[in-house]
């Protein structure tokens, strides 16, 4: 059994422009202790997803289909049911930890506040559990910076913090959204290591949701891409990267210029996102795509398409080359 | 060789900050956001400047058209001062430098339509434009980057984040500058739209062109834009060369450090690559190190690095480092 299996999930919007619908029937299933990437552009769906996930939604949203964590339905369970299992079972880090991190609480109280909740650890054991934490995220001097406010701390530093918190009651799902957009790049390469590691050592599942490919190629052992709120294509990292089939992971791959090869291509997707309010016909990307014919103005079902890789799509790029 | 565009002498900013709480006469202590840097701008060349957040980038371009106080010497086309103009003097080179910003929305006025925020910098430098000499030229401008006749009474909100973009490229060419200051045109954009942003730049450089000032912390995309790419860090020039000389083979170890840390888009090489390691935080600017400002978190920093301010020289290929060089296996470990 899957430790978090999403079917059939949707989820919509009231707006003043009608209903949006920002996730469209995605289904994915995560295992005990594997890493998940969930990759697309703004719009996609991905963080919404996310949210539906621990119950975080808009007010004006609406989520409907099935969330199973560990065979228990979660979607929409009652705040009593989802408020045992956040920041205890599952936990999330989020993109900006200076708005994610309570301003006017010192870090102790925050981290302590979790274990106390959770654990019912004294207030005394609680600081000493996230002190340890702290260290085991490489704060140097965490003892004494545990007092500290957030915003005395550098933004490489606040994630920290950030991961160390979400880790304190050792989740069995860690959900990470952008976790490292809003940093610079050696700032960004430490906290991956870091996570790389934590994950390792504590094995916890991990979802990792952002828009860079080159971050998820060193992370995850499975890549979902988005777009449009579906899955355009699933599949196990190495595939993936060697041989895109999808067209728009193709155009991802290509859209990014690299700077460890000589010949640096840039290959630009024509076109822009859907306005999910008036989501186009069919395949999302089909106004995009070069490839796309008639038969793309209805929705391709995600099929199973070899080496355990799954896609959505009518004019693959493999057989269109053919 | 030709004259440079735009050459840039021993240029410094310094801003003096004051705290909350400091008394009217406490001396505001100072902050030395730029520091000694130096380049050239070839016509019709791209010029890349990377670095991290606070490295002093955006304040770098900001000094050269003058929106801080500066000093030092910015020759435009061999013969003027820029920093050394009067205000109304400067005004005749304003046309010549134009600038396109981070955030595509937030650099439109939000209450003005299309055609008026592509038309104002020409009603401002070009007076002697006559009202239908103003809506041809603008009329062609929007062709040029891809935006349709039809939206010209529209709003900026109307728009998606590329299209205000190209609307921010559109207003700064229609004085038909020399030089375009880019400062992270394409961060706040999707990766497909990027790659769109960056193909328009570049097709116009080569129709007009155009000199390209590229400032950004993502160094796949300068690499892919760039002639020449200069480093930043705490305000001061770390290296700098012609791109293909400084992705290849980089010579100071924050370069090498920078390089090592960017995510490549291939599963094999980013599980198995080296990441050389930066010790520490960035040091305040209000307090630099002494010496080399890389030297707190520089895997071979040596006794004498604090002593000497390394000098980057004056070769096509710039290092600023007492101990340049490829980094060893022992030195990343």
């Amino acid at each position: 059994m899957s430790l978090l299996e999403i079917d059939t999930l949707d989820v919509t919007f009231d707006s003043a422009d009608g209903a949006v619908h920002a996730v469209n029937g995605l289904s994915l299933s995560l295992d005990k202790g594997e890493t998940l990437g969930v990759v697309g552009e703004s719009g996609s769906g991905k963080s919404q997803t996310a949210f539906a996930i621990l119950g975080l939604l808009a007010r004006n949203g609406r989520a409907s289909g099935s969330i199973r964590f560990d065979g228990k339905e979660i979607l929409n369970a009652p705040p009593k049911v989802l408020n045992r299992l956040r920041a205890d079972r599952i936990a999330m880090i989020f993109q900006d930890p200076m708005t994610s991190l309570n301003p006017y609480m010192r870090i102790s109280d925050q981290m302590a506040e979790v274990l106390m909740l959770h654990k019912g650890m004294s207030k005394r054991a609680a600081l000493a559990k996230s002190v340890e934490m702290l260290d085991a995220v490489r704060i140097p001097g965490a003892k004494d910076r545990i007092r500290l406010y957030p915003h005395e701390f550098s933004g490489g530093m606040r994630q920290r913090v950030m991961i160390a918190m979400s880790l304190l009651c050792q989740p069995d799902l860690l959900i990470a959204d952008e976790p490292t957009t809003a940093l610079d790049v050696t700032v960004q390469a430490q906290i991956m290591s870091l996570l790389r590691e934590l994950q390792t050592e504590f094995g916890m599942a991990t979802m990792l949701i952002t828009h860079d490919l080159g971050v998820v190629a060193g992370f995850c052992e499975r890549v979902t891409v988005m777009y449009g709120g579906r899955v355009m294509e699933r599949a196990p990292t190495d595939p993936l990267f060697d041989k895109p089939t999808h067209p728009y992971t193709r155009g991802l791959l290509h859209a990014v210029p690299r700077v460890d090869q000589g010949q640096d291509r840039m290959e630009a997707i024509p076109g822009n996102p859907p306005n999910m309010a008036r989501p186009p016909q069919g395949c999302p990307f089909r106004p995009r795509c070069a490839h796309a014919g008639e038969d793309c103005s209805v929705m391709p079902p995600l099929a199973p398409a070899g080496d355990g890789r799954a896609r959505a799509c009518h004019r693959p790029v493999e057989e269109v080359a053919a | 060789m030709s004259t440079p565009l735009l050459s840039a002498r021993d240029v410094n900013v310094r801003f003096g900050i004051t705290r909350p709480g400091d008394m009217p006469w406490t001396k505001p202590r100072r902050l030395h956001a730029v520091n000694g840097v130096s380049f050239d701008i070839m016509p019709g060349q791209t010029l890349g400047v990377v670095g991290e957040s606070g490295c002093g980038k955006s304040t770098l371009a900001r000094a050269l058209i003058r929106t801080v106080p500066a000093t030092g010497q910015v020759i435009w086309e061999g013969r003027e001062d820029l920093l050394a103009l009067s205000p109304r003097k400067m005004l005749a080179y304003r046309s010549d430098i134009q600038m396109i910003f981070q955030d595509p929305l937030a650099s439109l006025n939000p209450r003005m339509t299309l055609g008026q925020i592509i038309s104002e910098p020409l009603r401002t430098h070009r007076p002697d434009l006559s009202r239908d000499e103003v809506r041809t030229r603008v009329a062609r401008i929007m062709d040029r980057v891809g935006l349709l006749p039809q939206m010209i009474n529209r709003y900026p909100h109307e728009f998606s984040g590329g299209q205000c973009q190209r609307i921010g490229i559109a207003r700064a060419l229609a004085v038909e500058p020399k030089l375009l200051i880019c400062d992270e045109p394409v961060s706040a954009l999707d990766v497909s739209i990027q790659a769109q942003v960056v193909e328009l730049l570049q097709e116009l450089q080569r129709d007009l062109n155009l000199a390209i000032l590229f400032i950004a912390h993502d160094l796949s995309v300068v690499k892919h834009i760039s002639d020449e790419v200069m480093v930043l860090y705490l305000g001061r020039v770390m290296e700098a060369a012609p791109k293909e000389r400084l992705y290849t083979d980089p010579q100071h170890p924050y370069t090498q450090a920078l390089m090592s840390a960017v995510p490549v888009p291939d599963p094999k090489i980013e599980r198995t690559k080296t990441i050389i390691p930066l010790s520490g935080d960035l040091p305040s600017p209000m307090s630099p190190p002494s010496g080399c400002v890389f030297r707190t978190r520089c895997p071979r920093a040596q006794a004498d690095c604090a002593e000497t301010v390394p000098a980057p020289g004056t070769d096509v290929h710039r290092c600023a480092c007492l101990h340049p060089g490829p980094l060893s296996a022992e030195e990343v470990a």
